[in-house]
């Protein structure tokens, strides 16, 4: 008699460290569309740690819909809207001053949700990524009813709303800990 | 009612007692860095259960890191490989795995790393590859070093190898630390050590003889699970 094995457990997560550049900056990693991308915007801010200082060692990923609200991804089973070069994902390491900014396109709506970014911050001192969104202020409206947005106290909503930062360009900084602290998401 | 197909299955939780807790006081950077407030629950929708499936960055040799610009890395050679899987036992297939580790002096080629062992200029200690359809993987590298670093005294890293993987779903991604076994170092690393107990033989490799490479490289083996699908479709709340 052969006993049904048990399912894997998971790998437990570990810290990138402090040199995760070596392996995981790509030199097109902040492009989720190329250069000159008709309706291209840029979204970015700096990092902080709890004592509002620079992290200058972490690194942001995002992942997001296309325009249409739609993934190229087989669980989407509407498909993707064809936007030539849009990746979905972005990945930026911070600069000395903490920074980082994608190019990408405005998500669109999906069923039921506001258009959002969703956002992985790895770094020195984070046993596991923290996960946040991005949220528009375009999208007023749809806010008003994501199911996301409703749950998160309103006195912290407002870490979750990128802020327009001139032509085509949208500020989110994070802060990890302490005063205006992001609000981090549990998957 | 929503179409069901935007609705696909979400992953499983992660069971108590699998990843650190961001709050660790012995790894002091923790301190400023993890958040204070608890994290809110995000149930998984069509953002989460979809996620880049790249494969765009891997060139032929890049899975082998021991061939520098002008000659071989210094150090012992091995061959570190391992499947991906979830926690359904399903293999991972066609996902990048991206790793960066020491040189066998256990020095970063990193312009912040400049403690007093020697750079070795044929190895820049990255490396990536895709898994192929049954899940599997594998690069060669050389061992890496410990170093020590500043955390308490006398402080040092225990050998490890950097690993971040995607899976194909943003809730899937993991980056973690493959350590080999045995090491004298785990007591006192605080960074090992934070993981719970009972788990972390999960971030130790194995000696594997039979993977050894005759006349060539030692062998070890890391097994890699990432969440696995809910059997069934994610019933969301009515609001």
């Amino acid at each position: 008699m052969t006993a049904t094995p048990p399912p894997p457990a998971l790998t437990p997560s570990q810290t990138v460290g402090p040199y995760l550049s070596l392996g995981l900056t790509w030199p097109d990693g902040p492009d989720v569309v190329p250069a000159g991308t008709p309706g291209a915007i840029t979204v970015g801010g700096t990092v902080t740690d709890g004592d509002a200082a620079a992290v200058a060692d972490a690194l942001i990923e995002t992942w997001q819909s296309d325009p249409a609200g739609r993934f190229d991804h087989p669980d989407d089973p509407r498909g993707a809207v064809s936007h030539p070069g849009f990746r979905g994902f972005g990945r930026v390491p911070t600069d000395d001053d903490g920074r980082w900014a994608v190019r990408t396109l405005l998500p669109g709506a999906l069923p039921g949700q506001a258009p959002h970014i969703d956002v992985s911050v790895f770094a020195r001192g984070l046993l596991d990524r923290v996960v946040t969104r991005i949220y528009f202020p375009g999208f007023a409206e749809a806010n008003a009813t994501d199911p996301l947005l409703a749950v998160v106290p309103e006195e912290r909503r407002h870490t979750l709303l990128a802020v327009p930062d001139g032509p085509d360009r949208y500020r989110f900084d994070i802060r990890l800990r302490g005063a205006g602290e992001t609000v981090f998401l549990q998957l | 009612m929503t179409p069901p197909l935007l609705r696909p299955p979400g992953y499983v939780p992660v069971p108590e007692g699998t990843h650190p807790p961001l709050n660790s006081p012995g790894y002091r950077s923790t301190g400023l860095r993890a958040p204070a407030q608890q994290p809110i629950v995000l149930p998984h929708r069509l953002t989460e259960v979809t996620g880049p499936l790249l494969t765009g960055p891997v060139r032929p040799g890049d899975d082998d890191l021991t061939v520098g610009a002008n000659g071989e890395a210094l150090g012992q050679r091995i061959v570190v490989f391992g499947r991906v899987l979830d926690s359904g036992g399903r293999p991972v297939p066609d996902t990048l795995v991206e790793v960066w580790q020491a040189n066998a002096a256990g020095r970063y080629a990193h312009r912040w790393d400049n403690w007093p062992a020697p750079l070795d200029p044929n190895f820049t200690g990255g490396g990536r590859t895709l898994t192929d359809a049954h899940g599997d993987y594998s690069f060669t590298t050389i061992k890496p070093g410990a170093y020590p670093w500043g955390n308490h005294h006398n402080a040092w890293r225990p050998a490890h190898i950097h690993f971040s993987l995607f899976g194909r779903a943003f809730t899937q991604r993991l980056v973690t630390q493959m350590y080999f076994p045995d090491d004298p170092l785990f007591a006192q690393d605080p960074i090992y050590n934070a993981v719970p107990e009972q788990a972390r033989h999960r971030v130790v490799a194995t000696f594997d003889l039979d993977a050894t490479r005759p006349e060539w490289a030692l062998a070890f083996r890391f097994d890699i699970v990432l969440r696995g699908r809910e059997q069934t479709p994610f019933e969301e709340p009515h609001a």
